[in-house]
């Protein structure tokens, strides 16, 4: 190293002035607005890990509705628990979910009018879960609807169908 | 006897303890005055001179300082409803029946709450309308127009968090719908629902997230934009009169 060059290099260590314009301050500015932006963004990401729940306690998806011979034919039985209706047709049995498409409420089945009606806004479907009238944008969906080896209903809330008849 | 009282306080306010907590003489000059409102936390913030006019009833119907002495109503009132609620299922319900039936004058600390709470929402509304149509958005007061408007959706907010607690069929009902609502908005809306439920119903997760909301978290912002907002009245000139007010005319 000649005598000339040192002599720069200590200049440019006395004024915190490296070769490229940098200041030290400058780079340690940015050093550290960089660490504290990388330790925000996974502070933000490790608190929304937090606040998603990994198991809830919420009523299990999966059902049995009973035996077949409980539903007689042309009926549509609202489970409470469940929030389920299971209608039996002719053509057999099918699982229509009571909550209403819209906003959530639950549904009723008015066996007079023969139709599915909606306390909170007033829409109102045929009893295989289709739109009479809304404001309900969808129909109501279909569960997954089989028979257990014992010959129960069961009823598996987390498969949405669009259409599903058991014929039993 | 005013003689009497008028010597009782001059003699307390020559004692040490006073003068080490107020550390002046007597406000009997403008300066000191001045000083009586620079050296104290709670007024600091304040002007220490005011135009007469800006006191008038008709300059903004008191409707900041009713708004906000009603959040210091449903603030009193909810420390003292919270010793007697639990955020959970079965004692929610309960214990909202407890202090209508049960606890003395619970019934008049919840209607007190509730009421002040129905009040506010009008008083803030009626408050921001006051505001727009006197103009009192416009530069240099836009700033403060903003902050207005994020505590009128953190008042908002308060009263929503706040309706499901009773957890009887209205609040169950009405969060549910309200949380549907949430859940439309496009990609992230089933997700946020999730959040602020913890979990797809309305469950006890959802009542705990809506209570710490409710008794913690918004009360602790709405405290701190109400602390912005006061401080930029002032920073921003105090409240907007009309041109027409100034000139002595009406």
């Amino acid at each position: 190293m000649s005598d000339t060059e040192h002599s720069s290099v200590t200049e440019a260590l006395r004024s915190g002035q490296a070769g490229n314009g940098v200041t030290r301050r400058d780079f340690l500015n940015e050093l550290t607005l960089g660490a504290l932006g990388i330790a925000g963004l996974g502070s933000v990401a490790v608190t929304y890990q937090f606040f998603s729940p990994n198991v809830l306690f919420e009523p299990p998806t999966t059902f049995r509705a009973g035996s077949p011979d409980l539903y007689p034919v042309h009926s549509v039985t609202f489970l409470q628990d469940q929030q389920v209706y299971i209608v039996r047709m002719p053509e057999g049995f099918y699982a229509v979910s009571a909550v209403c498409t819209h906003l959530g409420c639950v549904t009723q089945w008015k066996p007079d009018a023969e139709m599915i009606a909606c306390p909170c806004h007033g829409s109102k479907f045929k009893s295989d879960g289709t739109k009479i009238e809304g404001p309900a944008p969808r129909p109501l969906p279909h569960f997954a609807i089989s028979l257990t080896a014992d010959g129960e209903l069961l009823v598996d809330k987390l498969q949405n169908i669009k259409s599903q008849v058991l014929k039993v | 006897m005013a003689t009497t009282l008028h010597s009782a306080l001059q003699r307390l306010r020559e004692t040490r303890v006073w003068k080490s907590i107020f550390r002046r003489g007597p406000a009997n000059t403008n300066r000191t005055r001045s000083l009586a409102v620079f050296g104290n936390l709670f007024l600091h913030w304040l002007p220490v001179k005011v135009r007469e006019k800006s006191l008038r009833v008709r300059a903004s119907y008191y409707l900041g300082s009713i708004s906000f002495i009603l959040f210091i109503v449903l603030f009193v009132t909810g420390i003292l409803l919270m010793f007697y609620y639990h955020p959970a299922t079965p004692h929610a319900y309960r214990d909202m029946k407890d202090l209508r039936f049960v606890v003395s004058n619970g019934v008049f600390l919840r209607n007190l709450h509730r009421l002040a709470a129905h009040l506010m929402v009008f008083a803030v509304f009626w408050h921001m309308f006051h505001v727009f149509y006197r103009g009192g958005y416009k530069p240099p007061h836009e700033f403060n127009w903003v902050v207005g408007v994020v505590l009128l959706l953190v008042t908002l907010f308060l009263s929503y968090t706040g309706y499901l607690l009773p957890w009887d069929q209205l609040a169950f009902w009405a969060v549910t719908v309200g949380t549907n609502i949430i859940s439309a908005m496009p990609v992230v809306g089933e997700k946020i629902r999730f959040l602020l439920l913890g979990g797809n119903i309305v469950g006890e997760n959802a009542l705990l997230r809506f209570y710490v909301l409710h008794v913690v978290i918004l009360p602790l912002v709405a405290f701190l934009l109400i602390g912005v907002h006061f401080w930029r009245v002032q920073k921003d000139g105090g409240l907007t009169i009309k041109p027409k007010d100034d000139d002595g005319k009406e």
